[in-house]
């Protein structure tokens, strides 16, 4: 069992944490421009993101046509499967708008105050599952 | 790490929404304020917000200017005032009370949001830094 097998799972958790933290900050963006106007909301599609992260495409979807980035040079990481740290592909799109307003903001409060949770309690998840796969491993390790 | 960046987005919404408190709190006081000498009454004050973008993606705010409200001054009948003109007519400011409480009601309310938004970031990264310990 190669190394990378053993720590796959904090790998992909790793890669859904820094996910996580990018939309954290969009919506964020989202609660502090609720006065702006002319501010249209915008998110990433998550699901698409943490797939093109880890290489793990969802079935039935067609391959990226680049899956990965070149390696043109002994030191540089290579991307195909497990990247860790790509997060290219948080491509941001505007919200649609649900209920008008006077100054063009489409800003819902409330439906990003709940995805502002929802989000951080997702977050705390892929933490638990971390210290829980981290905890296994030493666990393991020890013989305890 | 994105989690730090939270803290630029949602304080640069603090301190404008602080500004916008700032910008009320100045137009209430001077709300029942008479025209000067010069005929000069005080005027209303709005900012401006903008978003402005941060280098990786987020959405800041910004004041970006202040407008004055160029409506008319109030004019109130009061003949025994030191300052009323030949008619008995007071000029005073052009603030709109109703709609400053509002303003402060709604910039008080964002200025919560905002601090509530940091305060799950700084949560989400105190476990961060425990990560792999408990």
């Amino acid at each position: 069992m190669s190394a990378s097998r053993l720590t796959e799972s904090i790998d992909f958790h790793g890669s859904a944490l820094l996910l996580r933290a990018e939309r954290q900050k969009v919506i964020a963006g989202n609660i502090a421009n609720a006065d702006t106007p002319r501010f249209a909301a915008r998110d990433f599609d998550f699901k698409a993101a943490l797939a093109e992260a880890t290489g793990t495409r969802p079935q039935g979807t067609a391959a990226p046509a680049s899956q990965g980035v070149a390696t043109t040079h002994a030191g540089h990481i290579g991307g195909g499967t497990g990247g860790a740290g790509r997060i290219d592909s948080t491509v941001q799109r505007y919200r649609a708008t649900e209920q008008p307003s006077l100054d063009a903001n489409n800003v819902d409060l409330d439906r990003e105050r709940a995805n502002f949770a929802d989000n951080a309690v997702r977050y705390e998840a892929g933490l638990r599952f971390i210290n829980g796969s981290v905890r296994t491993l030493l666990s393991a390790i020890r013989g305890e | 790490m994105s989690l730090m960046k939270v803290f630029n987005v949602a304080g640069s919404a603090v301190s404008a929404q602080s500004q916008r408190l700032n910008v009320v709190a100045s137009n209430l006081a001077n709300a029942e304020s008479v025209a000067g000498p010069d005929g000069q009454s005080y005027k209303s004050r709005q900012v401006v917000f903008q978003s402005q973008p941060t280098p990786d993606g987020g959405a800041g705010v910004k004041v970006a200017s202040v407008i004055e409200d160029n409506a008319p001054a109030k004019r109130v009948y009061e003949p025994g005032h030191p300052m009323a003109d030949q008619t008995g007519y007071l000029t005073q400011s052009n603030v709109n009370v109703v709609e400053e409480m509002v303003n402060m009601i709604s910039a008080s309310r964002s200025y919560q949001n905002n601090v509530e938004v940091m305060n799950t970031a700084r949560q989400l990264l105190q476990k961060t830094l425990q990560m792999g310990q408990s």
